[in-house]
C-alpha cells in the first residue's frame, strides 16, 4: 500500500513537472562596433586553390567572430542554465558539423555530454578533423576524412565551453562546440533570439557566452509560464 | 704540423658542410610548418595518410600537408646524411673523440625523428618545443663537426695565435647560452598556436609594458580578428613575448660588447674579430626580422626567416667559442 502510494506521488510530481515546464526565451543584442572580420580569401588562394575555386573571387569567405544584424541582433551566443548531471545526450539526435567550401558549418554550436557529433565532408578535397579539448576527460583526436569519405563521429563526456574543431590542412577552418551537461541550452540565431525549452520549475542561473566577449549571467525563476531574459553585450 | 695531426679529407669536410646546410634547410621547413600551423595536418606517423611516406602521391600535397610532408621527407634526407657522416667519421677520421661526436649526431637525429612523430601521435605541443630545441642543438653539433673536419681547424696549430682572454671567452659563451634560451622562448611562443600575442612594436598595446589585467586581456581579445590565429590571447603569452623582446635586447648588447672587446683585444684582422662582427650583423638582421614578423602580422615567410637567422646566430656563437677555447688550449700548450 505504501509502495503504491509512493509511486503515485512520484508519478504525480513528474506529471506536474512536465506540465509546469516552461520555455526561457530572450534576445541577445550587441552594442558598439565590432572589429572588421578577416578575409580568408588570400590565405585560401595561397594554400589551397581547390578551395578558392569554389567561390566567386568577389565573394570569398570571411571569419565569423561577430555575427551581428543591422539592429545589433547578436547570433552565435551560447545560452545555458547552471544544471549538471541531467544530460540526455545519449538518446538525443546527433548534431551535424559539415565541411563545405573549406569552411565549417555551423561554426558555433552546442551539444550535451554524450551526444554524438557527426562530421561530414561535403568538399571535393581531403580534411583532417582535429578536435582540441582542454578539459580532462574529453579526448583530443585527429582523423583524416577524404572527399566522399565516411562520416566521423565524436562524443565528449565532460562539459566544456567552446571546444575547438580545426582542420590543419586548411588553417583557417575552425568550429567551436560548447558541451553542456543538460538539455537546457540554446544558441542565438541571426535575429539574436534563443529559446531554452521545457525547463522544469525552479530557480536558475542563466549564462550567455560569446567566444570573444566572454560570459554574462542572470538569475531566473521558472514558475507558472514562460520566462524572458535578454542579454546585451558590448564591444569597447 | 704535429706528428699526430689528422690527415685532412676535403670530401669528408664538404660532406659535413652539406649535412649542416641540409639541417639548416630542414629547420627552415620546420619553421614553415609552424608558421602555417600545419604540424597536425598529417595525423599519422610514420605513414602519411596511410601511405609509405616516400610513395605519398604529389597530387595530395595540398594546404598544410605540403609543409608537413616536405618536412618529413627532408628530415629523412638529413637522417640519411647524418648516418653516412657518422660512419665516415668513424672509418676515416683518426680522432677518437670525433667518432663519438658522429655517433652522438646519429643518435640525436634518430631521437629527433621519433620526437617529431610522437608530437603528432600524442597531440603534445610541449613535445614540439622540445623538438625545436633538439633541432637547434643538432645544427650546432653538425656545424662543429664541419669545423673540426676543416683544413683550417686541423692546421691551425701552426698559425700564429693571439690568446683569447678568459673574460672574453666567458662573455661570448654566456651570450651564446642566452641565444639558446631565447630560441627556447621563441619555440614556446610558436607552439602556443596563438599567433601574435602583441600586435605592435616597439610599443606593446600602445605602452612600454602592456596591461595584463583580466579586463585588459578581455579587451584585447575582443579586437583580435585573424583568419588563422583564432585563439584568444592570455596574460602568459603576452608576458612571454615581452620576455622575448627583453632577452633580444640583452643579446644585442652582449653581442655588441663581444664584438667591441674582440676588436680591441684581438685586432681587426683576427678571424675571431671578424666572426664577432659577422655575429653582430646577424643579430641586427634578427632584430629587424623580429620587428618585421610583428609588422607583417606574422607572415609565414618572415617568421620562418626569423627562425633561420636565430639558428645562424646560435651557430655563430658556438663556432666562435669552439675556436676561442681551442686557441686558448693551444697557446697554453705552446707556452703562450
Amino acid at each position: 500500500m505504501k509502495k503504491t502510494f509512493l509511486l503515485l506521488a512520484v508519478a504525480t510530481f513528474t506529471t506536474w513537472q512536465i506540465a509546469a515546464a516552461a520555455d526561457i526565451t530572450g534576445v541577445i543584442t550587441l552594442k558598439g562596433t565590432p572589429p572588421a572580420e578577416a578575409d580568408i580569401g588570400p590565405k585560401m588562394t595561397e594554400a589551397s586553390p581547390d578551395c578558392a575555386a569554389m567561390y566567386d573571387p568577389a565573394k570569398m569567405p570571411t571569419t565569423h567572430f561577430y555575427s551581428v544584424g543591422a539592429k545589433g541582433e547578436f547570433a552565435d551566443v551560447v545560452v545555458s542554465l547552471n544544471v549538471t548531471g541531467k544530460s540526455t545526450g545519449a538518446s538525443a539526435p546527433p548534431a551535424v558539423l559539415d565541411q563545405k567550401g573549406c569552411v565549417y558549418s555551423p561554426t558555433i554550436f552546442a551539444v550535451q555530454t554524450g551526444q554524438k557529433i557527426i562530421v561530414k565532408n561535403s568538399d571535393p578535397c581531403v580534411h583532417n578533423v582535429h578536435p582540441k579539448p582542454t578539459v580532462a576527460g574529453n579526448e583530443e583526436s585527429n582523423q583524416v576524412q577524404m572527399s566522399g569519405g565516411a562520416d566521423l563521429t565524436f562524443t565528449f563526456d565532460k562539459p566544456e565551453p567552446f571546444l575547438k574543431f580545426q582542420c590543419d590542412v586548411h588553417p583557417w577552418m575552425f568550429a567551436w562546440v560548447t558541451v553542456v551537461d543538460s538539455p537546457y541550452f540554446s544558441v542565438s540565431d541571426k535575429d539574436g533570439k534563443f529559446t531554452i525549452k521545457n525547463v522544469p520549475p525552479g530557480k536558475y542561473t542563466i549564462q550567455a557566452a560569446h567566444r570573444k566577449l566572454g560570459v554574462q549571467t542572470a538569475e531566473v525563476e521558472v514558475k507558472d509560464g514562460n520566462v524572458t531574459q535578454d542579454f546585451t553585450f558590448e564591444v569597447k | 704540423m704535429n706528428a699526430n695531426a689528422q690527415k685532412h679529407s676535403p670530401w669528408l669536410f664538404w660532406f659535413a658542410v652539406l649535412t649542416a646546410v641540409a639541417t639548416l634547410f630542414l629547420i627552415g621547413i620546420g619553421g614553415l610548418v609552424t608558421s602555417h600551423e600545419a604540424g597536425m595536418s598529417v595525423p599519422d606517423w610514420p605513414t602519411t595518410y596511410g601511405y609509405n611516406m616516400f610513395l605519398f602521391p604529389i597530387s595530395k600535397w595540398v594546404g598544410g600537408v605540403f609543409y608537413e610532408h616536405s618536412h618529413r621527407l627532408a628530415a629523412s634526407g638529413v637522417g640519411l646524411l647524418t648516418t653516412i657522416l657518422a660512419v665516415w667519421l668513424w672509418l676515416k677520421d683518426s680522432r677518437k673523440w670525433i667518432h663519438w661526436l658522429g655517433v652522438t649526431a646519429f643518435l640525436l637525429v634518430v631521437a629527433q625523428g621519433i620526437l617529431g612523430g610522437l608530437r603528432v601521435r600524442w597531440h603534445m605541443d610541449s613535445l614540439g618545443i622540445f623538438h625545436g630545441a633538439v633541432a637547434q642543438s643538432f645544427l650546432v653539433l653538425l656545424c662543429l663537426l664541419a669545423l673540426f673536419t676543416s683544413r683550417w681547424w686541423q692546421n691551425s696549430e701552426t698559425e700564429k695565435q693571439i690568446p683569447v682572454r678568459r673574460g672574453l671567452r666567458s662573455h661570448v659563451f654566456f651570450v651564446t647560452i642566452l641565444i639558446f634560451v631565447q630560441l627556447l622562448v621563441g619555440a614556446t611562443m610558436r607552439h602556443q598556436h596563438a599567433g601574435l600575442a602583441i600586435h605592435d612594436f616597439p610599443l606593446a598595446y600602445g605602452k612600454i609594458w602592456p596591461d595584463t589585467s583580466a579586463v585588459a586581456i578581455a579587451g584585447y581579445n575582443a579586437q583580435r580578428v585573424s583568419a588563422t590565429s583564432e585563439s584568444n590571447v592570455t596574460a602568459f603569452q603576452i608576458i612571454l613575448q615581452m620576455v622575448h623582446r627583453l632577452v633580444a635586447l640583452l643579446i644585442f648588447l652582449g653581442v655588441a660588447a663581444g664584438a667591441w672587446l674582440a676588436l680591441r683585444r684581438l685586432g681587426g684582422q683576427d678571424p675571431l674579430t671578424q666572426i664577432a662582427l659577422f655575429w653582430l650583423a646577424v643579430i641586427f638582421s634578427q632584430i629587424a626580422l623580429g620587428a618585421a614578423t610583428i609588422w607583417s602580422d606574422k607572415a609565414a615567410d618572415v617568421a620562418t626567416a626569423h627562425v633561420l637567422v636565430g639558428a645562424i646566430a646560435l651557430v655563430t656563437g658556438a663556432l666562435w667559442c669552439a675556436i676561442a677555447f681551442r686557441r686558448s688550449a693551444l697557446t697554453k700548450i705552446g707556452g703562450g
